[in-house]
């Protein structure tokens, strides 16, 4: 098993938003400001790779029937964790991402991530899988909220660019359009260089 | 492959022959638009011209690039880029900064037209796309009325009913003839209905969806009016105020977004009133014409689904 690749995999080639488009829900809503976009990333990061750790070493003791509840269950516990370090450490950014913390429960690309990833596969390439997911996650989040902060708020990272921005990229339209232009994007590249690699 | 224009075309009837085809008819539908587009030079001189001169300018140029971009034919001598900037320059207000109207215009063609593959594939009304995004956008600049002639600020007949300053309202003959406060060319019922009429003549248009449309807008305000005690002149305010006519006869009759069906376009133009009436009284702004259409254009194709004619002889379905 080659760490490298579980690692690099979920920047690009399989990146869980912009390749395999999962955990939608989140991604659209918190997206509004890059600070968001990076406060959403690193607890997600955190929450993905502690369960991984954690279905991988438990893989052969959770019964397969049951085998969503436990996974549930331990997200959870690392979830509500992060929520509470968040509410105590960062207020502000606790604020600002609301519901969408606890959401991370829910959220299919953890899940995805224990059922076709942890529960197969022993503890390093678990970890790597989750630091690459969780690092292609956050970077893909920080496309789309910096292009959304600039355009619609005028103002990246919280520093004035430009006064006159348009309101309707930090509404939800302005999210899907943005999804919709770099998922685009990136799809036009990828037709690109299979096709090179074809000819 | 190479020429295909001199090849016999071998095709399945009707084998009708008619010398209607897209750019006639887009020309047709500026032409039925010149009475607005006089009566908006007259009420907002230059301030309309710039306005307008902008939108259609950066609808040809946006139609341009992006069907270059996206390796299509280019097809700007079709004039619907032509009318997309005009019917976007004729609901936006005569005080907008050039540079949003620029931006409204480009959005309507590239993300209302081309990127849902082009005339004839768009889903929405691409010149509604273009102001909802500025509306949302730029609420502001997007709903600064002025006057006709002097360009001092001013209310529009709406946003006074919703306001309730009912005593400040302009008569309904000014009304008519568009002497009031309000976007480019949306003033003056009177230049409206003649180029809605030339419209229907020419049978461009079904006058379903106008009639229909209008119908219930009228229906439900006078009903509203009669039971609130407001008199006759409530119902026919809501007829001639606001984008209404211009939406009804112009935009909810698109071509491209509108229900083929007889039935289907009855349907969406019952539809299109409800929700305007829906949005005038009870929403937030006092305007409702171009979400509602909006949103009729989304259910369009469920429309034209249910009202399918039946096979001729086919047995009735029981779903």
């Amino acid at each position: 098993m080659n760490l490298g690749k579980e690692f690099s995999k979920g920047i690009l080639s399989e990146n869980p938003l912009f390749r395999l488009t999962l955990g939608m829900c989140p991604s659209l809503a918190i997206t509004t400001s890059v600070f968001n976009g990076l406060g959403m990333g690193i607890a997600f990061t955190v929450v993905l790779l502690a369960s991984n750790i954690v279905i991988s070493l438990l893989r052969k003791v959770i019964p397969d029937s049951i085998r969503i509840p436990c996974y549930i269950v331990i997200i959870a516990t690392f979830v509500t964790m992060i929520e509470m370090i968040m509410h105590a450490f960062t207020p502000e950014l606790f604020e600002s991402l609301g519901i969408f913390i606890p959401l991370i429960v829910v959220n299919c690309i953890i899940l995805g991530r224990a059922e076709a990833f942890a529960n197969k596969n022993s503890l390093a390439p678990s970890i790597m899988d989750a630091l690459g997911m969780g690092l292609g996650y956050t970077l893909a989040l920080l496309v789309v909220s910096t292009f959304r902060e600039i355009l619609g708020a005028g103002t990246f990272l919280g520093y004035a660019i430009f006064g006159q921005s348009a309101l309707i990229m930090i509404l939800p339209p302005g999210a899907f359009i943005t999804l919709g232009c770099v998922l685009a994007f990136l799809n036009k590249i990828q037709n690109r260089t299979k096709h090179s690699v074809n000819s | 492959m190479a020429n295909k224009d001199n090849l016999l075309v071998v095709s399945s009837s009707p084998h009708i022959h008619s010398s209607n085809n897209v750019s006639n008819s887009m020309r047709d539908v500026i032409v039925a638009l010149i009475p607005a587009l006089i009566a908006a030079l007259y009420y907002f001189h230059f301030a309309a011209l710039k306005v307008i001169v902008t939108c259609i300018v950066v609808a040809i140029i946006s139609e341009y690039i992006s069907q270059k971009m996206m390796k299509r034919d280019i097809t700007i001598k079709d004039s619907s880029a032509i009318l997309t900037g005009l019917l976007l320059a004729f609901c936006l207000p005569p005080s907008i900064p050039l540079w949003i109207a620029a931006i409204g215009s480009a959005v309507a063609i590239i993300i209302g037209k081309q990127m849902f593959g082009g005339l004839g594939n768009n889903i929405f009304n691409p010149a509604l796309i273009g102001r909802g995004f500025l509306l949302a956008s730029w609420p502001v600049a997007m709903t600064n009325w002025t006057a006709p002639f002097d360009g001092v600020t001013t209310a529009t007949p709406l946003g006074m009913i919703k306001e309730s300053v009912v005593q400040e309202l302009p008569s309904i003959s000014q009304l008519f003839m568009g002497n009031i406060g309000g976007c480019i060319g949306e003033t003056s019922a009177l230049a409206l209905i003649i180029g809605g009429l030339y419209l229907l003549v020419k049978g461009h248009i079904d006058w379903r969806i106008p009639f229909s449309y209008l119908g219930t807008v009228f229906a439900l305000t006078a009903i509203v009016g009669v039971a609130n005690g407001e008199g006759s002149w409530f119902p026919l305010y809501h007829l001639f105020a606001g984008g209404l006519l211009l939406g009804a006869f112009f935009m909810a009759t698109d071509w491209v977004t509108s229900p083929i069906t007889k039935k289907g376009r009855i349907i969406f133009g019952i539809g299109c009133g409800l929700l305007t009436v829906l949005i005038r009284l009870k929403g937030g702004f006092p305007e409702g014409v171009c979400y509602s259409i909006l949103l009729m254009n989304m259910v369009t194709p469920l429309i034209d689904r249910y009202t399918k004619a039946r096979v001729l002889g086919g047995v009735r379905q029981h779903a």
